[in-house]
């Protein structure tokens, strides 16, 4: 007997998960075959934590970290009022920031780098947000903590020269760390290493 | 340092559909009929260096026809740290990877193991035709003394581009162009700063050297012989005032990107342009043994000297100079000729490699010199 051709839910399940970052096929089937093996322990959980945070997450409307408020845990917490706020990428930045707890401050996500080539100009990224943060939270010192490709450094500049009449301290991580690389794959130690040699530009 | 390809490899490369070379030091010498796959075999060890290699190939040209599998080269190299093994291919439809030692790398570090230099028969009219082409040629002279060239000169072109696009999509936002101008400015002063290097250090060792080969004055110029922006902040400067200039223009109008490599034969005071073309080729020749003699003074290294069809446009006696050059030198020239009497006189001083094609398929077989 042949195994059956039409593709059904779990298949369509197989799928989608296959189309996941770091996952193939092969470890898809796997990993669903895990789930519906494990029905109460894995499946079921797991279902229920899907359905509430494809209820609730969304973006803060502050600084664009992803959460399940309007405003995200790290905004409201009064204690991360440091005056500081840390400039970066994608929100994957963020939490590898938050992974190592070296930074006390709050975030700016911008969303992207500049970009002519790829058509993402200031207006894509919350590059006007973050001016106004700076200028309505007292802000006292920004730290880029963007990547060292051409179009990472680009952003980096164009952010000093627009915050220049706010006359607030910009400063950028230490550079030569990441070669190309996002802040995502550093370790806890280097980022917090990056953040301690910053430099003012 | 001696630093040569001890093995190479290649797979489904060209009309190579598989290929090995065991090369013992000693420069090599590969000879056979038109089309036996000669330059191909160069080919292969440029790409050992990084770029596009030799003939400046995207990575599916170079996969054999038809079969369309992708291709691999392997090669054990003795570098300027030690032996690595290197591991470059493509599949088909991707660009090309490189592996150290197994280690999945960037491209740019080829260029820390090896240095490469090459002549091909293209360049023949190197003197004569673009700019582009000497700019290229000096860069690969510059990047032999200085890797991290590489890097600068990506950088540069990258921000340049983005600039570019701004210029031609009429935008007039000046942060933006400040941004990238910033960035433009230091790595084109660091380019400037890295050729002026390399060309010290070529005068250096073109000066008293015992040598064939008539020694070339170079120079380095802006288009149409004008003074360009050297440092920082006078290449800022230059664009920042440009801008309007090279909205209009659609391009960035000044900048290392368009400088200009000059070149006088010095015995006669005459340009290379206006050389014979023996002459011209004399010249090429004279100043990548020039760049070899200085790599051995400078870095204590030497770099593998890729000669495409070098024999041509030579007379006898410039011929056997050339090769007692490379012998003294001690560097790895890998180099081709038609017939195996281009090389004669030089028996087993040289590695002499015979190239045969059958049906698309090239061979190749160890063969003594006369
Ligand atoms: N991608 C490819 N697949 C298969 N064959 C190829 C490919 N690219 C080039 N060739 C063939 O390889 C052959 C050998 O080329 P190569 O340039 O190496 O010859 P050569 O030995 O240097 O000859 P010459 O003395 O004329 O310079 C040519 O006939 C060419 O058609
Ligand atoms: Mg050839
Ligand atoms: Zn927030």
């Amino acid at each position: 007997m042949s195994p059956p051709t039409e593709p059904g839910e779990i298949d369509a399940l197989i799928a989608q998960v296959a189309r996941l970052p770091g996952l193939g096929p092969r470890s898809a089937r796997r990993l669903v075959l895990h789930l519906v093996r494990r029905r109460a322990q894995v499946l079921d959980p797991l279902a229920r934590a899907l359905a509430r945070v494809a209820e609730a997450a969304r973006e803060c409307s502050l600084c664009g970290n992803i959460s399940t408020s309007e405003i995200c845990p790290i905004c409201t917490d009064p204690r991360r009022a440091s005056g500081e706020i840390c400039v970066v990428e994608e929100v994957s930045d963020l939490w590898a920031m938050e992974r190592g707890g070296a930074f006390c401050g709050r975030y700016h996500v911008l969303g992207g780098t500049l970009s002519a080539l790829d058509a993402i100009g200031p207006e894509d990224l919350r590059i006007p947000a973050l001016v106004n943060r700076v200028r309505d939270e007292g802000i006292s010192e920004v730290i880029l903590a963007l990547n060292a490709t051409v179009d990472g450094q680009t952003t980096a500049h164009y952010i000093a020269e627009m915050l220049e009449p706010c006359g607030v301290r910009v400063s950028a991580l230490a550079q030569g760390v990441p070669m190309g690389g996002e802040l995502d794959y550093l370790d806890d130690g280097t980022i917090g290493a990056a953040l301690r040699a910053r430099k003012t530009l | 340092m001696r630093c040569y390809v001890q093995s190479l490899t290649l797979a489904q490369f060209r009309s190579h559909a598989r290929a090995r070379v065991l090369a013992d030091g000693r420069p090599v010498a590969l000879f056979g009929p038109n089309g036996a796959g000669k330059t191909n075999l160069l080919e292969a060890v440029s790409m050992l260096s990084p770029g596009r290699g030799l003939r400046r190939a995207g990575a599916d040209d170079l996969a054999r026809r038809p079969a369309g599998l992708g291709w691999k080269i392997r090669a054990e190299v003795q570098g300027s740290d030690g032996t690595h093994e290197i591991e470059t291919a493509a599949p088909p439809g991707q660009s090309r990877s490189v592996r150290i030692d197994g280690k999945l790398t960037p491209q740019l570090a080829l260029g820390r193991v090896l240095a490469m230099l090459w002549l091909t028969p293209a360049m023949d009219r190197l003197w004569t035709e673009g700019a582009e082409g000497r700019r290229r040629f000096l860069d690969r002279m510059v990047m032999s003394f200085l890797p991290d060239h590489a890097e600068a000169v990506l950088t540069y072109e990258r921000a340049m581009r983005e600039r570019n696009r701004l210029l031609r999509d009429q935008i007039g936002d000046d942060a933006w162009y400040g941004a990238l101008e910033h960035q433009m400015s230091e790595s084109g002063a660091q380019i400037t700063a890295n050729r002026r290097t390399a060309l010290l250090a070529l005068a250096e060792a073109t000066t008293g050297a015992q040598t064939a080969f008539p020694a070339a004055e170079l120079s380095l110029t802006g288009p149409d012989d004008s003074p360009q922006p050297d440092t920082v902040a006078d290449l800022r400067a230059a664009l920042a005032e440009g801008r309007r200039r090279d909205m209009a223009a659609g391009r960035s109008l000044s900048g290392p990107h368009r400088a200009d490599l000059g070149a006088v034969y010095a015995a006669k005071g005459q340009p290379a342009a206006l050389c014979s073309t023996g002459e011209q080729k004399a010249l090429l020749i004279s100043m990548v043994l020039a760049n070899a003699r200085a790599l051995m003074a400078r870095r204590g290294l030497a770099p593998v000297l890729l000669l495409d069809e070098v024999a041509a446009h030579l007379d006898a006696d410039r011929r056997a100079a050339l090769y007692d050059e490379v012998l003294a030198l001690d560097v790895q020239a890998w180099m081709t000729g038609t017939g195996q009497e281009l090389f004669a006189g030089t028996g087993h001083r040289l590695q002499g490699l015979r190239v045969t094609q059958a049906e698309g398929i090239s061979a190749i077989e160890e063969k003594e010199l006369p």
